[in-house]
């Protein structure tokens, strides 16, 4: 049975479809208003925010009482460093699992993935004893080894799905030609795969970018990124809605954009092989 | 050179055997085709030839020297793929130069054995288009002029053809046998196709379930197959088998006789009713039902004006009969 689509439908579906977008948008959207807010303004009722005059005080204060910039680059080293890192062990990794898998090949898929099952919780105490006893506490390279761990089993996962859709003949001829393991990588199996590896690389920065658990835990000044940032204006109290919208605008909109500029990258990527 | 001698090679996967111990010689300059039905295990003996494959016991030479562990790079063999296997982000011209590449020929070099072998293969107009801007015939033409620029000891195909529209599979299997009349190198081919494999061959080797049944040239096959496997393989239509009393009159299990073979003839011992009749200007097809032999596919050529229903009397050409014993091997 065929679905038919009269403008009616075509009305409801796209009403629908907006709905859903707005309300998954509207806490970014509310965060965004609050920041050109005084903290006065920003604590009134919803109409009395939205009709109060607006201000660019909090970006000042932000700016003033905290070092953005260090921040900024601080997420940037995190989220790309990790990432790159991540890739390096990660295309090896897919490669063998997707072209030479063994028996157990598709128990140590799961094995990874069951990994992320756990609470991250679970492990703060031994990670906090390790990171001490390393002297990683507070340190970039500490946080980027931890972010690729993390993340490392979604990554492999990503591009197992991408290189089991390149067929091997492919591969073996490249093999025939004399490619050794490096040249067929290197040469073929990555040049297929970009469009996979791209979209990995995007969700993995954004990932990174916005993880929130070890930054805050491991950090306090020297590698703390914008989550630190954003969670240095939150108090239990909550007397600065205004600071930490503006806080919060400021560190999420570097990746917004990102993934603004990348969306069409990204769904592709994430839709790889869905259709052939 | 281009010499492949297999001694006592062997493989399973797991515990599924599919190459049984097996012994061929393959000598230079040959043409050899590996026929059989899907899941004979030709395409695993090419690949084992290949390198692709790991041997499970036995021995591959090739020019003499022990090539059994050598990896696929090292055997001085090329193949050209059922999928062509093209990279596809790569232009024409560095797909035919990626094993030139490879074996750190000077760019010169390279540049010059590519113009060279595309203009062997036509394709000097395309080199700088991508695989996906191809058609399917110019996409073997590439597979091949990447096979051709490593000058290998020997050509791998793995039913090159199998993905072309039939007229131009006819086209590009002319042009392979132009090209192993050119440069005189050992090709082994692999098909499931006898037309292709009458056609081409130097030597066939027919296959079924991992074994080798027969190998000759193809009018030795033709003429003198050696078991009921090989006479039903090769010719087509296909052998027409007779069992029972007719075959006993003949002192053997089965009788065999070619559809070409089989003649009208007005005193001829077998009488039947045309069951189904293909007229192709050319050759007449017959599929007649004889009771007490059974249905006899008869060839004739020329047009002849026999339909649906007619009562037809046949017999054989004298001294084309093949007898079979219980065991399906020739008497």
């Amino acid at each position: 049975m065929s679905r038919k689509s009269t403008p009616a439908r075509q009305a409801v579906v796209t009403v629908a479809a907006w709905t859903v977008g707005f309300l998954i948008f509207f806490p970014i959207l509310w965060i965004f208003i609050l920041s050109f807010k005084t903290e006065g303004d920003a604590i009134r009722t919803p109409l009395g925010v939205l009709t109060s005059g607006w201000t660019f005080e909090s970006y000042h204060e932000v700016q003033e009482r905290s070092n953005y910039l260090l921040h900024f680059w601080n997420s940037v080293v995190l989220s790309v460093g990790s990432t790159i890192l991540a890739l390096v062990i990660a295309i090896p990794a897919a490669w063998a699992m997707a072209f030479v898998p063994g028996k157990r090949t598709k128990d140590l898929l799961m094995w990874m993935l069951s990994t992320k099952m756990m609470p991250a919780v679970g492990v703060l105490v031994p990670m906090y004893l390790l990171f001490r006893d390393f002297g990683l506490l507070d340190t970039r390279i500490g946080l980027v080894v931890v972010l690729t761990l993390i993340n490392l089993p979604i990554v492999i996962w990503m591009l197992y799905t991408y290189f089991k859709e390149i067929p091997g003949e492919i591969l073996e001829a490249a093999r025939m030609d004399g490619a050794n393991l490096r040249s067929e990588i290197l040469y073929i199996l990555t040049p297929m795969a970009v469009p996979g590896i791209a979209s990995t690389l995007l969700l993995n920065i954004i990932l990174a970018w916005n993880e929130a658990f070890w930054t805050l835990q491991l950090t306090t000044s020297n590698a703390a990124p914008l989550t630190q940032f954003i969670a240095s204006y939150s108090s239990p109290e909550g007397l600065f809605y205004a600071k930490l919208s503006a806080a919060s605008t400021m560190a999420i909109a570097p990746i917004l954009i990102l993934g603004w500029f990348s969306q069409k990258q990204l769904v592709r990527g994430l839709t790889f092989g869905a259709v052939k | 050179m281009g010499q492949i001698s297999l001694s006592a090679v062997t493989k399973s996967f797991g515990d599924v055997n599919v190459i049984p111990p097996l012994d061929l010689q393959i000598n230079d300059g040959e043409f050899v085709v590996f026929v059989g039905p899907s899941g004979c295990g030709k395409s695993t003996l090419l690949r084992l030839i290949a390198g692709l494959e790991d041997i499970s016991s036995g021995k591959i030479l090739i020019d003499g020297k022990d090539a059994t562990d050598a990896a696929p790079a090292e055997r001085g063999l090329a193949m050209v793929f059922q999928s062509y296997a093209l990279y596809p982000h790569m232009s024409v011209r560095k797909n035919i130069a990626f094993p030139l590449k490879m074996a750190k020929l000077s760019q010169a070099e390279q540049d010059r054995k590519v113009e060279n072998a595309a203009r062997i293969l036509n394709l000097s107009n395309y080199l700088d288009r991508r695989p996906g801007q191809l058609s399917g015939g110019q996409r073997q033409r590439v597979a091949i002029g990447r096979a051709i620029v490593r000058e290998p000891a020997a050509f791998l195909f793995d039913e090159p053809l199998s993905n072309l529209d039939a007229a131009l599979r006819v086209t590009m299997r002319q042009e392979i046998s132009e090209l192993h009349q050119t440069l005189k190198t050992t090709m082994v081919y692999v098909t499931h196709d006898q037309v292709e494999a009458m056609t081409m061959a130097d030597k066939i080797v027919v296959l079924n379930a991992g074994r080798i049944e027969q190998v000759g040239s193809p009018l030795e096959l033709y003429r003198s197959p050696r078991n009921l496997f090989v006479a039903g393989f090769i010719g087509s239509p296909k052998m027409n088998f007779i069992t029972g009393a007719e075959a006993k009159k003949h002192n053997c299990d089965t009788l065999g006789v070619r559809p070409e073979h089989v003649e009208v003839q007005a005193d001829g011992p077998w009488t039947g009713v045309v069951g189904l009749a293909e007229h192709l200007g050319s050759d007449t097809f017959l599929k007649v039902n004889v009771p007490g032999v059974g249905d006899l596919t008869v060839r004739v050529s020329g047009e002849m004006n026999l339909h649906h229903g007619d009562q037809v009397t046949l017999g054989p050409q004298s001294g084309k009969l093949y007898r079979f014993d219980a065991n399906g091997m020739a008497l």
